[in-house]
């Protein structure tokens, strides 16, 4: 076996460990962790294709930004970090239905496929390529996932401030602290 | 003029025979040389370090009109070669109640963030790793696991000090990332290349640096940046008067080191990045390359250590407020008159 294929088959091992711990894990913040390991494992996938750009697009937007908003709700949320939590799935029948149906679907379309190999070399500067034809070739749909990207953001807010729905300018409500902070302010207060 | 650029090249010619005759294939020679320019990086941050923390309190001591560390050698210079020794003889504590595994992974996160930007740093005339042609991405999307190694530690410590620092260092660092990446967009629309290298070589002459063409993406820049290596004023995360000491709070011995290291590292780094975006990176007249890069990047970290000794702490609620109705306005206001600039002119 040559290095390529090493890596390749080390990373995929890795993706695959880690996504199924992300479902299997019992604790949220273990399943976000094994999640940001999952998507570097990805990036790592797009640097063996010398697909950099879009590798350090995967790991700042996904790791940096996503995963960490994420962390973040975790930890935020009052309860959903507790050990207590139940994470087990009441539906593995059906669940495993519908992914065995899915896996089938994409293998039966992978082996279909008739994939071209090209003799050319790697493009050069492939940031710019993007980039250009983002602006030119592709700019509506860019344009239209913008607005789609921005109307979630909207609705998101409307969605934590429902309670406003009189008109009058309610003051947000407080965000409820974790278990561990809960205590610490009742000791200060009293 | 004494440039290292040739010897770095002779290293890796001098692998590339060694192991050529006894017989290595290609694959394990490069994987050798890369190994070589690893270790080489690492070494170079934990002396660096060693030098900063020296400077750092050599510098906070005169802004106090004090001496600061005087005895061991001279002037104190082998002063934080006894303290790492003393750190490292430390006992390694686990507290009992923590997350081992994460716990343990923190400090590694961390400091492997930190070192791993220096792939693409261009310390001086083929003094570069590896140049990427994404080089400036890659370095704002190494950075972003520090923030992940750092939610880590806080969360993993179970201590509500830790936890509290964790959440202050990840929206702090979430939200000052964006202003940083769009005054840096500037540099780049100016340069049409994300490569270190070669925005390097675009800045050959004094009048060149892109600093002059963007004045206001480098005050941008400068002040994320600060906040994104949670340098005084923005060092809430670890507020020592509030927070203990953040989310390295339950950290002893070699792991609160690496923690550590990334802090002086990561300092650097802004620094760094800072000299070779908007200050000419290894340009200079006289010197040779590498030392002129090291010139600019200490100046920059002394001025990092002059704000540090110089600002009183921002409020905490003060801190997104400025992030996004200031900065942020400030860095697109950059970027539309930088695109105006390169449409007329």
């Amino acid at each position: 076996m040559d290095t390529f294929s090493l890596a390749f088959f080390v990373l995929a091992f890795l993706i695959v460990a880690s996504a199924i711990f992300v479902v299997s894990s019992k604790n949220i913040f273990h399943s976000a962790i094994f999640l940001i390991l999952a998507l570097s494992g990805v990036a790592g996938l797009f640097v063996m294709l010398h697909a950099y750009f879009l590798a350090a697009a995967q790991v700042l937007i996904y790791v940096g930004a996503i995963s960490v908003l994420m962390i973040f709700a975790v930890m935020l949320t009052s309860r959903i970090a507790d050990k207590e939590i139940r994470h087990t799935n009441e539906q593995v029948g059906i669940g495993l239905l519908i992914s065995g149906g899915l896996l089938a679907v994409i293998l039966y379309s992978l082996y279909n496929t008739p994939f071209t190999i090209s003799d050319q070399p790697i493009a050069e500067g492939a940031g710019m390529t993007l980039g250009r034809l983002l602006l030119t070739k592709f700019v509506l749909p860019f344009e239209v996932v913008s607005v789609l990207l921005l109307a979630a953001l909207i609705g998101a807010i409307i969605i934590a401030r429902r309670d406003t729905k009189t008109g009058d300018s309610v003051p947000p409500r407080p965000i409820p602290l974790p278990k561990s902070l809960q205590q610490a302010k009742g000791e200060s207060e009293s | 003029m004494l440039e290292l650029g040739g010897i770095v090249e002779a290293v890796g010619e001098m692998i590339s025979s060694v192991m050529g005759s006894l017989g290595f294939g290609s694959g394990m020679i490069t994987l050798m040389q890369l190994l070589t320019a690893a270790l080489a990086v690492i070494s170079f941050a934990a002396v660096l370090t060693l030098f900063l923390v020296w400077m750092e309190r050599k510098v906070s001591a005169r802004f106090q009109m004090r001496v600061g560390p005087y005895r061991v050698g001279w002037q104190g210079t082998i002063q934080t070669v006894a303290d790492a020794v003393k750190l490292l003889q430390k006992e390694d504590i686990t507290p009992v109640n923590v997350d081992r595994a994460i716990y343990f992974w923190a400090p590694v996160v961390t400091f492997v963030a930190a070192v791993a930007v220096y792939v693409t740093m261009p310390f001086g005339e083929g003094l570069i790793v590896r140049d990427l042609n994404i080089g400036i991405l890659y370095i704002i999307a190494i950075t972003t696991f520090t923030v992940i190694g750092l939610l880590m530690a806080g969360w993993s410590s179970n201590n509500k000090y830790s936890l509290l620092g964790g959440f202050r260092s990840a929206a702090q660092v979430v939200s000052y990332e964006v202003p940083l990446a769009i005054a840096i967009l500037g540099v780049v629309m100016l340069t049409e290349t994300l490569s270190m290298l070669e925005i390097v070589h675009q800045q050959s002459k004094f009048y060149q640096w892109h600093v002059w063409r963007q004045p206001l993406g480098f005050i941008v820049f400068w002040i994320a940046g600060t906040a994104e290596v949670n340098r005084t004023p923005f060092d809430l995360p670890e507020a020592d008067s509030e927070l203990v000491a953040g989310f390295v709070t339950e950290y002893s011995g070699m792991k609160f080191a690496m923690f550590f290291l990334a802090e002086f590292v990561n300092m650097f780094t802004l620094s760094a990045v800072a000299t070779t975006l908007y200050f000419g990176g290894w340009n200079g007249p006289l010197l040779p390359s590498w030392a002129w890069f090291m010139i600019k990047a200490m100046a920059g970290v002394f001025v990092l250590m002059w704000f540090r000794w110089t600002y009183p702490r921002l409020r905490v609620d003060q801190l997104m407020g400025f992030a996004w109705k200031f900065l942020l306005p400030l860095a697109f206001l950059n970027l539309i008159l930088t695109g105006l600039g390169i449409h007329f002119f």
